[in-house]
């Protein structure tokens, strides 16, 4: 068994609108590790939603997806919608933003657990209802023999997301693909709901990609964070090392943005000037060089490649943090 | 507080005062107070940053405080007028000074006017001519700083997020506001954008001498953009006290929980502290005593029956609770 679960290689996905062809993916490579937590940062329209959809094969009509996807040494891109509800639930698992939405209201929430175990587990009604017992106290809702009968609009947002987690879950999946799971919670909610996701991708020794806009959100619990721009890849690292030395100029700039608990009162913070680009119409070179401090003429005529800066951490930077002026990286 | 109490107060040197305040929802299952009994002031050109999570009243009190929510109970004064006893007439007036900038940029824009009419809409109604607006617009344009030459002309939908919240900005400024209510003003915004605009508001601010409540569930924002932080949890006051002496030493539990559920990578597992169990109880039976104590990890017997009241743990600082922290 490889230590890689997904390799994703040049993943492209556009989709076409009216106005042109959003490359909403546009050349991004990375891997999931088995038991790892990765963490995938961006703004929106960073392509970070999409590429999850991607990679799950939940794209929308009039897109395509080229590149490679391997899954545990299968194809995914060459899958029919057949043998992707194989995957769906037994292997890849996901969890979206807006857990109203994403549970069905008139069903209670025994079936929306047990559904998934009935059909690709192959267990008897009686032992999927135990076994929806044991989620349900796994990821922590109270009274979780009277929520069985429950619907979804008698729970608290954070409970709905608690059973969003239990029904992904139930299929014991490998990986598990959470897309801005705590951005529609209060921050005390948050909290509990982060903190839960950690717990059981340890105990159950299973990959995590926790998807979210917040850098200090998946900083600290994931093993690796990616940083995605404008359909492309800044920077990848161990969490902690992109956190403390960015090094692409994106990934400083958006620390620097954030107020820190050391910010000084009434101060300005510093900013990112200009706003993203066009996503139909990207620039040629760096996507960040029209918005970057740092920008030389290489950066606009040129794409940046991922350099290995040691242990794992690359950036797509020719300027990346700390270099000396006038020196290109990458070339 | 969860609690009430006024021990706050800092008297008639307050532009805006807000003592005891009670706002009402009616529903289906009955009657119940977003804002129980909450009391805060402001010195003038001081920022107050309210935060807290759902349901805590904390957008209630701020449309409270402009008569947009009807007031149960209470004293709001502001400046020299008592805005609970205010005509209607005299709270049209009374808004020009007060305006407020909302969470949702693109919707609290008319989608068929242009910038350039927008920014203006508070002028026209305070019956500014036509040839004055006209004239003013660029100005304003460039001061929140959307260039005239490209934006007069656009409508909301033309317009990023960030830029209609400087839409807003504008035509908040526009009337010459002495106060401005800022109801999650950035929170829609990417932290990019977040950035800019929290700038412009500090820069307009200095240049117009604005006093200004922001209110935000976003912790990390009120510290260093706020003078003074005020933390409410369902319709209750917590804490009040200098924002980044709170921030640094918080005296209520819950102002402990909620800074420690601020994500932190420098922690070993992401966080400052421990996290805060159960869920926020519904607003419309919240608990007995003191609102919190369901949550708290240091409830008492006496919390469940006595309800504490605001009162000062350290110089200047604030909480109600009967066992603030050290």
């Amino acid at each position: 068994m490889s230590e890689l679960l997904l390799e994703v290689t040049d993943l492209h996905a556009y989709i076409g609108s009216p106005r042109g062809v959003v490359k909403a993916v546009d050349g991004v490579s990375f891997e999931v590790r088995r038991g790892e937590a990765l963490g995938i940062v961006g703004e929106s329209g960073s392509g970070k939603s999409v590429m999850a959809r991607a990679i799950m094969g939940l794209m929308p009509a009039r897109s395509a997806r080229t590149g490679e996807l391997r899954f545990d040494g299968k194809d995914l891109l060459g899958l029919s919608k057949q043998d992707l509800r194989q995957i769906w639930g037994p292997e890849i698992a996901m969890v979206f933003q807006d857990p109203g939405r994403s549970l069905n209201p008139v069903v209670r929430i025994e079936r929306q657990l047990t559904e998934g175990m009935r059909r690709h587990l192959g267990v008897s009604r009686s032992e999927a209802n135990s076994r929806a017992l044991d989620l349900l106290k796994e990821v922590g809702v109270p009274d979780p023999e009277r929520r069985l009968r429950a619907y979804p609009h008698e729970l608290s947002g954070g409970m709905r997301q608690r059973v969003m987690i239990a029904v992904a879950l139930s299929c014991e999946p490998t990986l598990l693909i959470a897309d801005e799971p705590t951005t529609a919670l209060d921050v005390t909610i948050q909290r509990q709901v982060l903190d839960l996701l950690r717990r059981v991708q340890r105990e159950r020794g299973m990959s995590l990609m926790l998807i979210s806009h917040d850098l200090h959100v998946v900083a600290g619990r994931t093993d690796r964070t990616a940083v995605m721009y404008a359909g492309r890849l800044a920077e990848i690292g161990g969490s902690h090392d992109v956190f403390e030395e960015p090094q692409h100029r994106y990934t400083s700039a958006l620390l620097g943005a954030t107020p820190s608990i050391e910010h000084q009162r009434h101060a300005p913070l510093d900013v990112i000037s200009g706003s993203l680009p066009s996503p139909t119409d990207p620039p040629a070179g760096c996507r960040f060089a029209p918005r970057c401090a740092a920008a030389s003429a290489a950066c606009e005529t040129e794409q940046p490649p991922m350099v290995d800066v040691g242990a794992g951490h690359a950036a797509a930077c020719f300027h990346p943090v700390n270099m000396k002026e006038g020196e290109l990286v990458g070339r | 507080m969860a609690g009430s109490g006024s021990a706050h107060l800092r008297g008639d040197a307050a532009i805006l005062s807000v003592e005891d305040l009670e706002v009402e929802y009616h529903t289906a299952r009955g009657a119940f107070k977003a804002v129980a009994g909450v009391s805060f002031d402001l010195l003038p050109g001081e920022t107050l940053g309210i935060v807290g999570e759902s349901g805590c009243g904390k957008s209630t009190t701020g449309r409270a405080v402009l008569k947009l929510d009807p007031i149960a109970g209470g004293r709001v004064r502001y400046r020299e007028d008592d805005i609970v006893a205010a005509s209607p007439n005299r709270m049209r007036e009374l808004r020009r000074d007060m305006q407020m900038i909302f969470q949702d940029p693109v919707s609290s824009l008319n989608p068929r006017r242009s910038v350039k009419e927008l920014v203006m809409e508070g002028a026209a109604i305070a019956g500014v001519a036509k040839s004055k607006r006209d004239a003013e617009a660029p100005e304003i344009l460039t001061q929140v700083g959307l260039p005239s030459e490209r934006f007069a002309e656009m409508l909301p939908r033309q317009l990023s997020g960030g830029q209609a919240q400087r839409v807003a900005i504008g035509r908040a400024l526009a009337v010459q506001p002495g106060l401005l209510i800022c109801d999650e003003p950035v929170s829609a915004l990417d932290v990019s954008v977040q950035a800019q605009v929290l700038n412009l508001l500090e820069e307009l601010k200095a240049k117009y001498d604005l006093t200004i409540v922001f209110i935000a569930h976003d912790l990390g924002v009120v510290r260093s953009f706020s003078d003074k932080v005020l933390v409410m949890y369902l319709g209750k006051t917590c804490e009040f006290g200098d924002s980044i002496e709170v921030y640094a030493r918080p005296a209520h539990p819950y102002t402990r929980g909620l800074l420690d559920s601020v994500p932190s990578p420098e922690s070993e597992e992401g966080f400052a502290g421990p996290a805060l169990g159960g869920d926020i109880p519904s607003p419309l039976s919240p608990p007995s005593g003191c609102r919190f104590r369901t949550r708290c990890p240091i409830a008492q017997e006496r919390c469940a029956t006595e309800e504490p009241e605001m009162r000062e743990v350290r110089p200047g600082q604030y909480a109600a609770c009967h066992f603030p922290l050290d």
